[in-house]
């Protein structure tokens, strides 16, 4: 089971490749489109590269609520547990 | 007693045999568009890749655009009108439900009496009408089919919805599918998923903008997130199985020619089906919009006019839209 912070490592790898963001800018406290100027349909792909790296699923209806980094991260650690 | 009844025999083989295209003459620039919608030039560049599209005026009507498309296609051809056995209009812009517009459009080209008929496919409707028309061709129900993806979409976009205001637009695609020596024409790949019919779809019916005390007109509504991943991730896996049944692989293409829904649609798609650098890929949107029905047959002849294509060139087209609903083959470049 990949820990918080390898979590977070692989999605900031994901958000530099889908959005060319810095992949160290990528934290917990950091919100998707207000920090890190990801529009919602780089977000999309985001969440698609996501589902796939860490086998989980991310249905349309949960995409809106995960408002920052540590949502996502939080999102994908307890998928991953259920 | 049971008598016994012929069998129809058509072409071994079937193709493209004609392409042509109508656009409209009003160019519509993102900032008339950010007139009625808050949002701006750039926003419409990097969320569509769309930088102008066109509008109809008032005398391009569905009718005349197809006429137009439509003759260039048939002289491309080479055969005359009254060849053609069958007319197919793929729209949902044709504001007149009763009777079909393929009819007018075939007796103004001197096709009658071809059978003439529309589809309601949405933006998957051109696809659906080349595999239909190809399957006709090779049954020996006809000959000759003429295909027409056409829209209006400008009569049924609300130009205050910040979601659509900006992609939605104008214009006419028709080809001529016909019997050929070699297959230019592969397997369709095709579907519709009812239970995804709300994220594209009119806001109201005819009968509830009746029974309203102020009636407007029915507008296009889509939800654009859901749709975008759908038509990126989902559509690459029926891309591939297009390619798939026509027993080609990705580095066979020349050509792709997604619908045109959006720039960043067509950049995941391709992304997805790991297309080799020298596959030409149809960008039109940028300066046509989103045409819906109309937009793969007027990418594909854009890049044909422009050199970028040539004849004989082998093509993946892909379209999706409205229903949801789909349709995809691969196709020699007439």
């Amino acid at each position: 089971m990949a820990s918080t912070e390898e979590i977070r490592s692989g999605l900031a790898d994901i958000v530099n490749d889908v959005a060319g963001i810095p992949a160290e800018d990528v934290q917990l406290d950091k919100s998707f489109t207000d920090d890190l100027d990801v529009d919602s349909l780089s977000m999309v792909e985001v969440v698609v590269a996501a589902e796939e790296h860490f086998g989980v699923k991310i249905p349309d209806d949960d995409v809106k609520n995960l408002k920052t980094v540590g949502d996502a991260v939080a999102y994908i650690e307890n998928a991953q547990n259920a | 007693m049971t008598a016994s009844i012929a069998t129809a025999h058509g072409a071994a083989h079937t193709a493209i045999l004609g392409i042509g295209s109508y656009r409209p003459s009003r160019v519509v620039s993102n900032d008339e568009i950010c007139r009625h919608i808050d949002s701006s030039d750039e926003w419409i560049r990097t969320r569509s890749g769309i930088i102008e599209r066109r509008f109809a005026e008032p005398h391009e009507t569905v009718q005349l655009m197809s006429v137009e498309a439509s003759r260039t296609a048939i002289e491309r051809a080479g055969i005359a009108a009254a060849q053609i056995d069958c007319v197919i209009v793929a729209t949902v812009s044709h504001l007149m439900q009763t009777p079909a517009v393929a009819p007018l459009i075939s007796e103004e080209l001197g096709a009658t009496p071809a059978a003439a008929f529309d589809i309601s496919a949405a933006c998957s409707g051109f696809c659906h009408g080349v595999g239909m028309g190809s399957d006709m061709v090779r049954c020996g129900t006809a000959k000759y089919v003429l295909v027409i993806g056409v829209e209006r979409l400008s009569d049924i976009t609300d130009p205050t919805d910040r979601g659509t205001a900006f992609i939605f637009a104008d214009g006419a695609g028709a080809v001529v599918v016909g019997p050929a020596d070699v297959e230019g024409i592969g397997p369709m790949v095709w579907g519709a998923d009812g239970s995804k019919f709300d994220l594209i779809r009119q806001n109201e019916t005819w009968i509830d903008v009746l029974n309203m005390e102020h009636a407007e007109m029915p507008t296009l509504r889509m939800d654009g997130n859901p749709v975008f991943r759908w038509a990126s991730y989902e559509m690459a896996k029926i891309a591939n199985e297009a390619l798939d049944r026509a027993g080609l692989t990705v580095d066979d293409l020349d050509v792709f020619v997604p619908h045109q829904a959006n720039m960043r649609i067509i950049d995941a798609m391709a992304r997805a089906l790991k297309l080799p650098d020298d596959v030409v890929i149809a960008r039109d949107i940028s300066h046509q919009g989103n045409t819906s029905a109309a937009s793969i047959p007027l990418a594909a002849n854009a890049l044909l006019e422009s050199g970028e294509a040539k004849s004989g060139d082998t093509a993946l087209f892909i379209a999706f839209g409205a229903g949801l609903s789909y349709a995809a083959q691969v196709v020699t470049l007439p």
